[in-house]
């Protein structure tokens, strides 16, 4: 019971601690604004470590975080291999394959209308729909290796790719197409030299939106069968076995990667649309 | 109205030449598993030996035997099912089977939809009132905010298996634990949606509200929230999405007996292919129709507050 009382007043006493930070003078500089989530996110570990401590939870019903972090530290090569599995082989395959393929459909459907005008609707359509459906559909033709989970998320990041590529592609004004018509540009010299570099923020957000996509269709195809190893896998069947600690530490993992692999793409972007105002701020 | 003639007519285009492009996929997909049967059924099929046939490609059997490709689309356990093959599966799991039967692809759908449905409805009700919170404390705009975006980038949905088997061993299950990962799984872009849109307007539109001397309450009821509308219906229609994926992957680890999902896992388990895709195609439709529903009320909704263009 002390623990629990004890979790109450670490609850009081970060609250406490957040709401002086953002009401003190130091509220706007980036010290404060990275603290602040982060005393938000010690006080929920440590309030979980006591609430499961104090109220003698069940292992097999919520694991305290020291359980799982010690779980994440024995088991590291078993996660490892799982992570080369699903995330390196799957998913990012997967997402460069694509990518890259949704965004060359994305400069033939730019460049005919006829294809925009009825690609388009369709592509908007599909994005919308449930797409980790077709994932037992894929393991049954692609194998239950990495090949078939690489399946799922090209189909997966396709459509949101080939919709904001499209958008992204329309942004040069009008304006501006017309002083490169004024230069005499080719098709591809405006292209490279005005719509592509005007149209990377789009590329960049249809690539960012699908990196969450891409982890989440190799995880959930993996559900529909794999071999012996891989994120999903690990998931399901120690959830099978009724051992949650094991299944905490795969989500630390997705959770790591997938927070890896936005802030890489994040990175880049930075880098290529450096020009653009939400960059410069 | 020429325009969208001319729009109309190229997605029928395309559409059509998708469904081609299918049927002439099945070709190739099917031959495989078709000579062999013709084989058994006393064909004479080249080469006869079903280890050379292995070895060749699909397209060179197709050639060498092209009597076989009408059966191609007539598969009992095709590996791509022809298109009315999945129509015609569909329309006999709908139409003529009565609702309450296992077979029904209604009851399943139906199913589905439900826990979609409640969880959405929770998911929604939580983001909002987070978000609110949010927009009117600075705490909590500090602390949690920052928690909220980095959630969408996490596969959260990675979490659905233990949900549906930590609530089984509390005792709670049938709709709740799937309804629970759709709530979960709508409430984040809802949160940051709606924060987006509460803080939308503008630092003039705000100052006219102070030069009004309205109190904050006034503020939120007649300027942040009625301004927030737009972003709201966008992150909706993101949400429903999100949660019906969610009802779909909450079915499947526990090996559920229905529910769209379970109609997937239990296609694949047992390969009837036909099955899986009329599974898929209603889980497309369900989600078309979704989306579409929340896109008409907020053109309607918009209308009335006179925000649509």
């Amino acid at each position: 019971m002390i623990l629990v009382l004890f979790a109450i007043v670490v609850w009081v006493l970060g609250w406490w601690l957040n709401s002086r930070l953002a009401s003190g003078p130091y509220a706007d500089t980036r010290i404060v604004r990275f603290l602040a989530p982060f005393i938000f996110g010690v006080t929920i570990i440590v309030i979980w470590e006591l609430l499961v401590r104090g109220l003698d939870v069940s292992l097999v019903i919520l694991p305290a975080p020291s359980v799982i972090a010690v779980r994440f530290a024995n088991s590291l090569p078993i996660l490892w291999e799982d992570f080369v599995q699903t995330i390196i082989k799957g998913a990012f395959s997967g997402y460069i394959i694509g990518c890259f393929a949704a965004f060359l459909m994305a400069i033939a459907v730019d460049r005919w209308d006829f294809l925009r005008l009825g690609l388009l609707p369709v592509g908007n359509f599909v994005a919308a729909l449930p797409i980790v459906g077709t994932a037992p559909i894929l393991v049954m033709w692609f194998g239950f290796d990495w090949h078939s989970k690489a399946a799922v998320v090209v189909v997966m990041v396709f459509f949101p790719m080939l919709v904001n590529t499209v958008a992204g592609l329309r942004e040069a004004t009008a304006m501006q197409r017309d002083l490169m018509e004024t230069y005499a540009a080719t098709y591809w010299q405006s292209f490279l030299k005005l719509r592509l570099p005007a149209a990377m923020p789009f590329i960049f957000n249809g690539l960012k939106i699908s990196t969450t996509l891409a982890l989440i269709g190799a995880i959930v195809a993996e559900f529909f069968g794999s071999p012996t190893l891989g994120m999903g896998f690990r998931i399901s069947t120690s959830v099978g076995q009724l051992s949650l600690d094991m299944v905490w530490a795969e989500i630390v993992v997705a959770a790591l990667a997938g927070t890896a692999f936005y802030g890489l793409v994040a990175m880049i972007e930075k880098a290529v649309t450096f020009w653009h105002p939400s960059q410069r701020g | 109205m020429n325009d969208g003639f001319k729009a109309f007519w190229a997605v029928l285009t395309v559409l059509a030449v998708i469904v081609v492009f299918w049927y002439a996929a099945c070709i190739p997909m099917n031959i495989k598993g078709v000579l062999t049967e013709q084989e058994r059924a006393g064909a004479e099929v080249q080469p006869p030996s079903a280890k050379d046939r292995r070895d060749m490609s699909e397209f060179g059997l197709v050639l060498n035997n092209s009597f076989a490709i009408p059966a191609t689309w007539e598969q009992d356990r095709p590996r791509l099912p022809a298109p009315h093959q999945v129509a015609v599966e569909m329309w006999e799991t709908t139409v003529q089977k009565k609702i309450t039967s296992k077979r029904s692809l209604i009851y399943h759908g139906w199913v589905t939809l439900s826990a979609t449905i409640l969880g959405f409805v929770i998911g929604t009700g939580l983001g909002v009132l987070l978000a609110v919170g949010i927009v009117h404390s600075r705490v909590m705009d500090l602390s949690v905010m920052p928690w909220a975006i980095v959630s969408q980038t996490i596969p959260i949905i990675a979490l659905a298996p233990m949900i549906i088997v930590v609530l089984y061993s509390v005792g709670i299950q049938g709709i709740i634990p799937k309804a629970v990962i759709s709530a979960y799984l709508s409430f984040f872009p809802v949160v940051v949606g709606m924060v987006k849109g509460l803080r939308s307007p503008d630092a003039m539109q705000l100052d006219l509200l102070r030069t009004y001397s309205a109190s904050r309450s006034q503020g939120f009821w007649k300027l942040r929230l009625p301004a927030s509308m737009p972003y709201l219906f966008t992150s909706l229609k993101i949400g429903i999405a999100a949660s019906l994926v969610g009802a779909i992957v909450g079915e499947l680890p526990t090996g559920a007996v229905a529910g769209l999902g379970a109609r997937l896992l239990a296609g694949s388990y047992y390969g009837q292919t036909v099955q899986i895709w009329s599974a898929l195609f209603a889980a497309a439709i369900l989600a078309a129709c979704l989306v579409g529903l929340l896109g008409l009320v907020e053109r309607k909704v918009l209308k009335r507050m006179g925000m649509a263009q």
